[in-house]
């Protein structure tokens, strides 16, 4: 490709096409390249999107016909043992109406397709099929484009935004970013079942057009730190399942074999029955937080959305974070572009962008969260159990009074975990979240 | 429990690359060195299996998580991106 560029975006996920829009919007000629056949065809993410990031590029979004699945007005959260489990759940009228698209499902296939034509509509060239295979440098280093899978495949840029994803074998080949660690990330399976729609409306307790997300915790995961989520689409259900993978790495336990358990679980079973399977995933969480994040700019490229391992594992926040560093990644390459200087130095306003916004700040704030999990097996296995066991014990009318049992239930509890660890746990868990 | 992965994968739409983009770069190191061989069970689509005197790799039905590329214990995987526009294409994601 002979044609000059200002910018090129490797990966037409939420990160690089909010780039893309946002610096077409500023009228500089931008590319970006994308592996999968269309935008989305490689993408996978639970499936909830949040409206407020969305709007920053897209204000009105609902009215361009944004491809939402439902708009989530009540979220639940199940701690499971393996016959059972807690559930505490949140609804509230705001969600229906001042909030609405606070929250939303949407099938990523979809929708990035429909993201990225908005930012051709704009004006970015978006050219799927094409592998970025490596990064163009000159002799001191700078970048200066991208190589592709294409004959003839090298495009000249002043900047490149790197945004092809957690699993970015890129940013590992070039270097910007260490391979993650195994215990970095988590590995979730993901299954797409139909079920319909007024099915999904009933026994999610919903008017149409309205879902539900439900995150799990417990026993499923088989004692390694692990989550499950299931998410309402008009008509069909989103179930994933991952583990942190040197957990899986070291239990020998099959993910497709986890995800039919949990399908099979007695909270689950229920709200999937007589669906059927349409589609099977597999793909990455950034579970390391803070401190796995790579140094984000230098010499003529930037990093941004989950190759940069912008994950905020706690709140299950990945696309909204994607948006966000895109969009201020392009604000940093525009101003960058007017003042001519594309160094690394000119780039630099970028790191101080995202640490005022609220992507460091949160993501700061959580950093001993996946510690926490990776350390504490217990809230997989043991308190899931014990948990169950003691409020069958004291819901089970048996003739025994409720002071024998709350005796039972305590020495269940010391025998099963040291009283002074629970302490630990409770106190360290307290400070990753504080 | 026993689950055919099989069945899942039949599910999903794969374009697929005349050229493996998976390659064990020392079947050796898997069958002498490697005592757990965790990419028998942690890869979601069953693409590495033991078979008499080697681990075969079934990159057709890969769904591109990365996990064998950084969870070989010997690092012993070398893993690309398939060739633009090929390996699978999800129709919801």
């Amino acid at each position: 490709m002979r044609e000059e560029f200002e910018v090129a975006v490797v990966g037409a996920g939420p990160a690089g096409i909010s780039a893309a829009l946002a610096l077409a919007e500023k009228g500089i000629k931008v590319i970006v390249f994308e592996r999968g056949e269309f935008p989305g065809a490689k993408n996978v993410s639970g499936g909830v999107l949040y409206g407020h990031d969305l709007g920053e590029s897209v204000p009105d979004f609902i009215r361009r016909e944004c491809p939402v699945e439902r708009n989530i007005v009540e979220s639940r959260v199940w701690y499971l043992s393996v016959d059972g489990g807690f559930n505490v759940s949140f609804r509230d009228r705001a969600f229906e109406e001042g909030l609405s698209f606070n929250a939303f499902t949407v099938g990523r296939a979809r929708f990035d397709r429909w993201f990225a034509g908005i930012a051709e509509e704009k004006g970015a060239l978006v050219v799927c099929g094409t592998t970025v295979t490596d990064l163009l440098r000159d002799d001191g280093g700078r970048v200066t484009g991208v190589r592709t899978d294409r004959s003839d495949g090298d495009v000249t840029a002043r900047v490149v935004l790197i945004a092809d994803g957690i699993n970015s074998a890129l940013a590992a080949k070039t270097g910007f970013r260490p391979e993650p660690k195994p215990n970095d990330v988590a590995l979730a399976v993901k299954e797409v079942i139909e079920l319909p729609e007024e099915v999904i409306n009933e026994r999610f307790n919903v008017e149409a057009g309205h879902g539900v997300t439900i995150e799990i915790l417990g026993e499923i995961t088989k004692g390694m730190d692990g989550v499950a989520v299931i998410y309402t689409n008009k008509n069909s259900l989103s179930l994933c399942i991952g583990a942190n993978l040197f957990d899986l790495m070291s239990n020998t336990v099959r993910p497709y074999e986890m995800l039919e358990e949990f399908k099979a679980h007695p909270m689950v079973a229920p709200l999937i029955k007589s669906g059927r399977p349409r589609e099977y995933m597999a793909h990455w969480l950034a579970e390391g937080g803070y401190d796995t994040i790579p140094h984000l700019y230098g010499d003529g490229y930037l990093i941004a959305g989950e190759s940069g391992m912008l994950f905020n594992a706690l709140h299950r926040e990945g696309s909204n974070m994607a948006m966000a560093s895109g969009r201020l990644a392009a604000l940093t390459i525009a101003g960058a572009l007017a003042r001519g200087d594309t160094g690394s130095e000119g780039l630099a306003g970028y790191a101080a962008a995202l640490q005022a916004s609220y992507v460091m700040k949160d993501l700061k704030k959580y950093r001993r969260f996946n510690r926490f999990l990776l350390n504490h097996k217990e809230l997989f296995s043991t308190l899931p159990r014990l948990g169950a066991s003691a409020a069958r014990e004291m819901l089970t009318v048996d003739g025994i009074s409720k002071k024998e049992k709350q005796t039972s239930i305590r020495r269940r509890i010391q025998g099963a975990i040291p009283l002074a660890r629970l302490a630990r746990l409770l106190w360290a868990g307290a400070r990753s979240i504080g | 429990m026993k689950v055919k992965v099989e069945d899942k994968l039949f599910l999903d739409r794969f374009r697929v690359d005349e050229e493996a983009h998976i390659r064990i770069i020392d079947n050796d190191i898997c069958i002498k060195n490697c005592l757990d061989q965790p990419c028998l069970y942690f890869c979601p689509a069953n693409v590495y299996k033991l078979e008499k005197d080697r681990i075969t790799v079934a990159y057709e039905g890969c769904l591109e998580c990365g996990s064998c590329r950084i969870g070989c214990p010997r690092l012993n995987i070398e893993w690309r991106f398939p060739t633009g526009g090929y390996g699978i294409a999800h129709k919801f994601g």
